[in-house]
């Protein structure tokens, strides 16, 4: 496999900001109007929120990109199998900034905040989220490597299967 | 993270917060460092790494002893494996959905350049 060519500026960083913070940074390589584009159109959006690598498959996205619109995002393998993740905008400023809330765990969600700030016609992303507790944003941690352990090993088995052949 | 005190994770990440604090982590993995060898190295005052190493100390990453006039600072009991292990799956979350974020943004880079072409024609 050709390694892929890593922009040192390009890599995503992960940084817990407090007990109750996690903060995401990373560039792209085009202006801002675009990557706030692809956050915003649902259409857009569901082609990479949920990689294959994910191993989830989305079964509908809905979002209603404005300040007091509703978000909807429905995962499972069938109809009756399904989780869904919604909440609304709080903020949104047109290819700068968009916050919205999580409810899909009662009323106590997390808020996410994202900005965009291009320089020079690259986009730096700074995504924070920011839990009601320190004990929600371990567990937030906690809940997606389990979900993506089992989907490294499914994805072992799979390729284990493979070169078998 | 449930055999895992909370409180222990925190004073972790806040010390882990510090780039400094990293990199004094990372030189102490290669072997003990005095306070007067790692205030040289990051070029900083011997208060201020004092400081860096207090915070080091206090969520167990570092232990320090005095032999005579030199304090010697070494990795402390407390590993950075859970810490770690946390944000590299995060990372990974994020990497993948990032990666796939490329591939979107750069496909409506070639159709607003097609536009474009499209327009001063």
């Amino acid at each position: 496999m050709v390694a892929k060519k890593v922009n040192e500026s390009q890599r995503t960083t992960v940084q817990r900001q407090s007990e109750r913070e996690v903060v995401v940074t990373r560039t792209f390589d085009a202006p801002a109007r675009l990557v706030f584009e692809a956050w915003s159109k649902p259409e857009l959006f569901k082609k990479w929120w949920v990689p294959r690598s994910m191993g989830m498959t989305l079964r509908s996205c809905e979002m209603d990109v404005r300040i007091g619109g509703k978000y909807r995002l429905v995962f499972g393998e069938d109809a009756v199998n399904t989780m869904a993740f919604f909440g609304s905008y709080l903020e949104v400023v047109p290819n700068q900034r968009i916050v919205w809330t999580n409810e899909e765990s009662g009323d106590a969600g997390s808020v996410t905040t994202v900005t965009f700030e291009e320089r020079d016609g690259k986009t730096l992303l700074v995504m924070s989220e920011l839990y009601p507790t320190k004990e929600s944003l371990d567990a937030a941690g906690t809940g997606a490597q389990e979900a993506s352990h089992e989907t490294f090993e499914q994805l072992d088995e799979l390729l284990g299967e493979l070169s078998a052949r | 993270m449930a055999q895992y005190s909370s409180s222990h994770f925190n004073a972790s990440f806040a010390a882990l917060a510090d780039a400094t604090r990293r990199g004094v982590l990372n030189q102490l993995a290669r072997g003990d460092a005095s306070i007067t060898d790692l205030a040289d190295k990051f070029d900083m005052t011997l208060t201020g790494m004092k400081k860096h190493v207090g915070v080091l100390e206090s969520a167990g990453l570092v232990t320090t002893e005095k032999v005579g006039r030199v304090r010697t600072c070494r990795m402390g009991p407390c590993r950075l494996e859970k810490e770690m292990e946390w944000i590299a799956r995060y990372r990974h979350t994020w990497d993948a959905r990032f990666e796939a974020l490329d591939d979107v943004i750069d496909e409506l880079k070639r159709q607003e350049k097609a536009r474009g072409r499209k327009k001063s024609k």
